[in-house]
């Protein structure tokens, strides 16, 4: 039984960190519907950042630059590629993100080489022990600052003059920019909010229990595309589900995987993506995900 | 209205424009049937001449462009996004080593005659394809990328960990492909022209055979009803549904299609190799093939071709001439080695073009050659056009 409470709540932190990712590939997709698969070399960007940084100014500062880097590359991708791409079909729009992401990845897989770089967080190895139940702080410290931020985030997206001009942009473009909203500045916004998300999101990817930053990251990252799929990719609501269902399912699976020993080593990384298509099955547009009806 | 700029722009005067504008695009798109036989013989001749780094170079290209054809089939021609091509290609590698390998202590084969297995690797990579159509049928352009996804991480898991099947992590030899008459193998000895004729040259030979057959299959189903169906589903998909195309069977059958082109590719690069290791068939497997497309032109055989021919070339010329070139360092020296810089190149190659040739690199061969067609041929304004221009 504890080892069941101490699975549920490691899946629901790295669930809330997947949401954090997934929840900026989502805004990108509402504000401009790119599909981002640049997002995990965004993510690899914070990461890398903070890692190089954090030795000599400090975790704090250093963390911050990370989120700023990549919001700025972020800001960049959009401003210097996207908006100047002027084709219709969205699926060349998304093979654009990934000529962006085989560029980033490479050079900051290069850069990282063979070695595991650590971010310097202040929580390191300590362990609380709850009734018998052990989990780590860096959980605790993710799923809090995850919904702390996931928070922040709804609640200005629900009542800022920022958040109305995203939901707008999203409900119809057109008519939104004929009310005097600059489109340019809210996909400028989007990419720049979710890269800082994703920095964010890089800090508890590579926290204890993880040994660090190494060239795996950007694939431990692309299990939030799954999550944001799973629950429809133009909903925020579907980003925070998915998140937590492919974290729980990870962590569930990988926890048991001597009982699933017949679906061979590392069931644990795959099971995300089978989760996925069971859903795709079921329901195409993803749980939360508006399906899109046409009149003609 | 100079006259090059009325044949870029044929739709601006349709009534008078027509007819010229399909005079030139015939005489533009007929092959010269001498350069396409000069064409032939060079192709034929490169085993003559090259070396076997050359050739091998060649043949990954060829086969990449066959697996280029039936990825620009689905993304270019219909618009379906797919990362999962590289999981199609392990399947006809893997397809064809098992069906065509001898069962030992360790691993299981069904020891088939290796044309079967063959043939059998390129259908069971469209049964793949065909298990994954309930999917692949619904879901539209991107969210098929993402959801196509899964494929490549539900593959390595199988590749590293169905042993008996896979090899594992070590991989499996590659039985050689023996047709009536000839073997690919480099054993028994073959002398054409005192050039002695190993594996690489034999199989450069089945390769071209292999593309050429690939590319023509893929002309008919673009030029044809098909091809149709697929580009209006592609640019309006109520349209297409509301003229009668049955959206989601295409989609799935254009699917199928497009892992059946994967499976041969996949198989063909398992005979090169001699031996598949499921590393390779990871996730940047699937990028490059998107490279290639975007690279070369969406939506045609031969922007497939001029894609996979540029991306597979570019990290072995890299690596060839790496002492020569600037930033470029040895592999393991610290720089930046051939083969990132290479990824680095081709993946600027692909935003540069999206971003200033649409179209790809065909796209510029077709532009350069309606400019020189255009100054050769200088016409004067039929009549009709004359009277339409105002006063």
């Amino acid at each position: 039984m504890t080892t069941f409470i101490e699975l549920v709540v490691n899946g629901l932190s790295v669930g809330s960190v997947y949401a954090l990712i997934a929840l900026g590939f989502v805004i990108i997709f509402k504000a401009t519907e790119v599909v981002n698969f640049a997002h995990a070399s965004l993510l690899l960007v914070g990461g890398y950042v903070t890692a190089i940084l954090h030795d000599d100014i400090g975790f704090l500062p250093a963390l911050g630059a990370g989120i700023a880097t990549a919001a700025v590359v972020g800001a960049l991708v959009e401003f210097l590629v996207l908006r100047r791409a002027t084709v219709e079909n969205h699926a060349v729009l998304a093979i654009v993100t990934i000529g962006v992401d085989i560029m980033l990845t490479t050079e900051l897989t290069r850069r990282i080489g063979t070695e595991v770089l650590t971010l310097g967080d202040p929580w390191q190895n300590g362990i609380y022990t709850i009734g018998g139940v052990s989990i780590a702080h860096t959980r605790i410290a993710a799923l809090v600052t995850a919904a702390v931020l996931i928070s922040a985030f709804l609640l200005a997206f629900r009542y800022t003059s920022w958040g109305v001009a995203m939901r707008a942009a999203a409900e119809d473009s057109e008519t939104a920019a004929l009310m005097g909203i600059r489109l340019s500045r809210v996909s400028l916004g989007a990419w720049a909010v979710a890269g800082a998300l994703a920095a964010v999101a890089a800090l508890f990817l590579t926290v204890f229990p993880t040994p660090g930053l190494d060239r795996s990251t950007s694939f431990a990252a692309m299990k939030a595309f799954p999550a944001a799929i799973l629950g429809g990719l133009d909903s925020t609501t579907g980003a925070l589900a998915g998140g937590l269902i492919i974290g729980l399912t990870e962590s569930l699976v990988t926890g048991y995987q001597g009982d699933l020993a017949f679906m061979g080593r590392g069931i644990g990384e795959v099971a995300p993506f089978l989760v996925m298509l069971a859903v795709l099955l079921i329901r195409p547009a993803g749980l939360f995900g508006t399906r899109e009806l046409t009149r003609v | 209205m100079s006259d090059a700029a009325q044949a870029r722009q044929p739709s601006a005067k349709p009534a008078s424009s027509k007819p010229a504008s399909s005079n030139r695009s015939a005489a533009l798109r007929r092959p010269s049937v001498p350069l396409a036989v000069v064409g032939a013989a060079v192709l034929l001749a490169f085993p003559f001449y090259l070396d076997s780094f050359w050739l091998q170079t060649g043949l990954f290209a060829i086969s990449a462009a066959i697996g280029a054809i039936g990825l620009n089939l689905l993304t270019g021609a219909t618009g379906q996004l797919s990362m999962g091509h590289a999981f199609f290609l392990a399947v006809g590698a893997y397809g064809y080593v098992f069906l065509a390998a001898d069962s030992d202590t360790k691993l299981t084969g069904l020891g088939l005659p290796t044309p079967v297995a063959f043939a059998g690797a390129v259908v069971m990579a469209g049964i793949a394809g065909g298990l994954f159509s309930p999917i692949a049928g619904r879901l539209r352009g991107t969210y098929l990328g993402i959801a196509s996804l899964a494929l490549i991480f539900i593959g390595q898991h199988v590749l590293f960990n169905a042993e008996s099947v896979t090899g594992g992590f070590n991989g499996r030899n590659v039985p050689p492909l023996e047709l009536p008459g000839i073997v690919f193998d480099d054993s028994p000895e073959l002398v054409v022209f005192n050039v002695p004729l190993g594996a690489l040259e034999r199989l450069w030979f089945l390769g071209l055979v292999l593309l050429a057959l690939a590319a023509w299959l893929a002309r008919g189903v673009l030029r044809g009803r098909p091809g149709r169906a697929l580009n209006t589903i592609r640019d309006h998909e109520v349209a297409a549904s509301v003229m009668g195309v049955p959206v989601a069977r295409y989609r799935a059958g254009v699917f199928v299609l497009s892992s059946m082109y994967a499976g041969t590719a996949g198989a063909l690069l398992a005979l090169i190799f001699r031996r598949t290791v499921p590393e390779y068939f990871g996730m940047f497997l699937s990028l490059d093939y998107l490279a290639m497309i975007v690279i070369g032109g969406l939506g045609t055989a031969a922007g497939a071709v001029i894609g996979a021919i540029f991306v597979s070339l570019l990290p072995q010329l890299l690596t060839r001439y790496s002492d020569g070139l600037p930033l470029v360092a040895a592999p393991g020296s610290g720089g930046v080695s051939p083969a990132e810089a290479s990824r680095i190149l081709y993946g600027a190659a692909v935003v540069a073009v999206v971003l200033f040739l649409p179209g790809g690199l065909l796209g510029l061969w077709t532009r350069l050659r309606m400019v020189v067609t255009a100054r050769r041929a200088p016409r004067t304004l039929p009549r009709l056009e004359k009277e339409e221009q105002p006063a």
